[in-house]
């Protein structure tokens, strides 16, 4: 078979989409989508590489600042996002064994999200907007420098994701607190207990007291309780970037209609809390909490094992909860008109949690997966603990610059940049999410493919992990030698560091084609495009029967 | 402790800890695969226990450290009851830095020197940099607000000014070259606040 052919048809015959669930097929679209969004946000990532080694010719100022505006966005929402919702999506009615609450609202939320990543990457593309994801005010309505087109299609293109994220909410917990027809009631309250940890907290603490567990069989499962605490801050956060976006269009409307009203009436420091506050919520509620929810299900799946000392990550998700709606103030610990008790409570102290409460899922998911040897060094392994390393390098990252001393010469350097964030999200949570399209991949596809090659596979780990890992060591080492990471450098200052960052990106950008390339000889054309035809399975169904039986096989 | 001897620490440290974490990693992968010899564990609820009391330490203990051995975390703390030997207010408007006096500005070394930096429009930054580019300081200047950062400078110099913070793409390079020479004397008292 020639590679045109195989591309068409896939490998094997490809995937048979006839056979899928509405559930399984609207999982594979959000999954879809999300990866074609990385391979934007991986070539964008590229060229601003390219730019920091040597300013591109072609590329102005006023471009290359609209391009690192999209890139987290497209990176963030329209990849992550979309992934980490279709996953989810498709795990909260699987792993409760009933159906999801709607199927149209899944369909609604990745076409939204869809839509709304675009036109925010237009506003970009075409008017240059480029207020960055930070949006420090009162820089969004500076139209001295951006066109107030591109404000507007910006900030509709952010609404739309949020809505989007909404809908996705509006499911998930629908899912979570619907009967389906036929099957008996179940009381809200021991669900709420087991959605927000507090039965496993109340477990402890009977424990310690010798009395009874709460709750011998909670009526959730740990990866649904993760999902649903992570859903808690989505949520939050999705209301405070939707407040941000209503007072940029209300400041884009009083400059169209003259009303006159000065920028400065907002205050600029209170509006970086709030935005901050929300923010972050998508770095510890989603990032975080998420992906330890997504490390459990994966160490219970690989192992067969129930998870280590489950009631202390249980109460964890709990504590969580705490600590990410209070650890804002380590983004402002630079900004000097900030109270002191915050930076050093919240900023400080609270943001010292993160390291526990992600050291302990660190801790956890290792000792169920070493408990359960030997295992087979399959890809969703591999992957996992690519993405469990990810973490342990980017998190102490980010304790050492959420400090007073630290901050003063880390803040806004390329070291929080890439040692911190991106370590995090291409290491730590992108390899995370491989590892679940890898374990879920056979689930979603009624087992009809077989994967075209596990060399590539092999390819796509080793570079990825290599290059996520050496890009941030790279940029961090540039960072803490003075490289701003906001800042355009003309004369090759940081030359050393940015040639191999530059590498390293590349070998990410090759990691992402292998896997695209391996992805769809296995599947085809021809099954990706019937991923997107209707289902002629009942909408009830979530995996057909078959596949459950060879699933299970 | 100057900011260079801090980030060489950190340089040291993270590089340590990153090989560290990346072998164990690697270790564990390897080991993960083979069969144990007994399936007896050492892995109990005491050794959880003890690992979350370390990292307790660790989160807690780093700003203890930070606090006792970079001096500029106390000077912050304390910059209320700390009377500057001199005041420079810096004014940052459509992307320009007004500083007070005609540059390079003299500072002498062991001087407490408070920069209050205020913006007439946009959010910046306010960095001191190095001819080698490594950064002294920086921090946000945040409109209609002080925003008041105290040094006490202990090596000799010229420094350049630029904005850490993203201003729009007019703000891109944001620079005031040789902005600050510090002239180090030998008899210079040093330790502010103390």
């Amino acid at each position: 078979m020639n590679i045109k052919e195989l591309l068409i048809n896939g490998n094997n015959g490809g995937l048979d989409h006839s056979g899928l669930s509405p559930l399984q097929k609207v999982t594979l679209r959000f999954v879809v989508i999300g990866l074609i969004f990385y391979g934007v946000a991986a070539i964008e990532g590229m060229i601003m590489r390219v730019h920091e080694i040597k300013p591109v010719p072609l590329l102005s100022d006023e471009h290359f600042f609209a391009i690192m505006t999209a890139h987290p966005i497209v990176g963030i929402f329209g990849s992550t996002y979309l992934i980490v919702f279709g996953a989810f999506t498709f795990l909260v009615p699987y792993l409760m064994k009933k159906p999801v609450f709607s199927i149209k609202i899944a369909n609604f939320t990745w076409g939204i999200m869809t839509l709304g990543t675009v036109l925010v990457w237009l506003s970009g593309f075409i008017y240059h907007y480029a207020p960055l994801y930070t949006i420090y005010w009162p820089l969004p309505v500076d139209f001295s420098q951006f066109h107030i087109a591109g404000g507007i299609i910006f900030v509709i293109g952010v609404a739309l994701i949020m809505i989007g994220t909404l809908a996705f909410i509006v499911n998930t917990y629908a899912t979570v607190f619907y009967t389906p027809k036929g099957q008996k009631k179940q009381p809200i309250k021991p669900l709420l207990m087991s959605a927000f940890g507090i039965d496993g907290l109340l477990n402890i603490i009977n424990k310690i007291r010798g009395k009874e567990p709460y709750a011998k069989e909670p009526p959730l499962s740990l990866p649904i309780v993760a999902i649903f605490r992570g859903t808690v801050d989505t949520f939050l956060d999705a209301l405070v970037i939707l407040t941000a976006g209503l007072l940029i269009l209300f400041f884009i409307f009083n400059n169209l209609f003259q009303w006159g009203l000065h920028y400065h009436s907002v205050d600029a420091l209170l509006y970086k809390n709030i935005f901050w506050w929300g923010l972050d919520l998508i770095a510890d509620g989603l990032v975080l909490i998420y992906v330890a929810g997504t490390w459990y299900l994966l160490a219970m799946l690989i192992t067969g094992r129930n998870l280590f000392m489950q009631n202390i990550a249980r109460a964890a998700l709990l504590l969580e909860l705490i600590v990410s709606w209070a650890v804002w103030s380590h983004h402002l610990l630079s900004d000097q008109p900030q109270p002191e008790i915050m930076k050093l409570a919240s900023g400080e102290m609270i943001t010292a949690f993160e390291l526990i409460t992600q050291g302990l899922a660190f801790f956890i998911t290792l000792t169920t997966l070493w408990l359960a040897r030997p295992l087979k060094m399959s890809n969703e392994l591999k992957f996992l603990l690519g993405g469990l390393l990810g973490f342990a390098l980017a998190v102490p990252a980010g304790i050492i610059q959420a400090d007073l001393g630290m901050n003063r010469l880390l803040h806004n350097t390329q070291w929080v940049a890439g040692a911190h964030f991106h370590v995090a999200i291409l290491v730590g949570l992108t390899m995370t999410l491989y590892s679940a399209i890898y374990i879920l991949l056979p689930i979603l596809t009624n087992n009809s493919v077989k994967l075209f090659s596990q060399r590539l596979a092999n390819w796509h780990f080793w570079l990825h992990l290599i290059g996520g890992i050496g890009m941030g060591a790279f940029m961090g080492m540039a960072g803490i030698d003075g490289m701003l990471r906001r800042h355009v450098y003309t004369e090759g200052e940081f030359m050393l560091y940015m040639i191999p960052a530059g590498i390293c990106g590349a070998m990410l950008l090759a990691a992402w084609v292998i896997f695209m390339f391996n992805i769809i000889a296995t599947i085809g054309i021809k099954g990706l495009i019937g991923i997107f035809k209707p289902s002629k399975i009942d909408k009830e169904v979530i995996v057909p029967q078959p596949a459950t039986a060879m699933q299970k096989g | 402790m100057t900011s260079t001897d801090v980030l060489w620490a950190l340089k040291i440290v993270y590089t340590i800890y990153a090989f560290s974490i990346i072998s164990f990693v690697g270790w564990f992968a390897y080991r993960i695969t083979k069969k144990p010899e007994s399936y007896k564990t050492w892995l109990t609820p005491k050794v959880f226990y003890t690992y979350l009391a370390i990292l307790v330490m660790i989160g807690v203990g780093i700003h203890i450290l930070t606090y006792n051995k970079i001096p500029w975390v106390a000077w912050e703390l304390k910059r209320h009851k700390i009377k500057p030997d001199r005041v420079f207010n810096i004014t940052v408007e459509n992307h320009q830095f007004i500083l007070p006096e005609e540059t390079p500005i003299t500072i002498k070394c062991g001087e407490v020197v408070k920069f209050n930096v205020v913006s007439r429009d946009l959010t910046y930054g306010f960095g001191l940099f190095r001819p080698d580019n490594t950064m002294v300081f920086q921090m946000q200047v945040v409109p209609g607000h002080n925003n008041e950062l105290l040094w006490q400078f202990h090596e000799e110099g010229t420094f350049y000014v630029l904005s850490t913070e993203y201003s729009g793409p007019k703000g891109a390079r944001m620079k005031v070259p040789d902005a600050f020479k510090v002239v180090c004397n030998k008899n210079v008292s040093m330790g502010v606040g103390k």
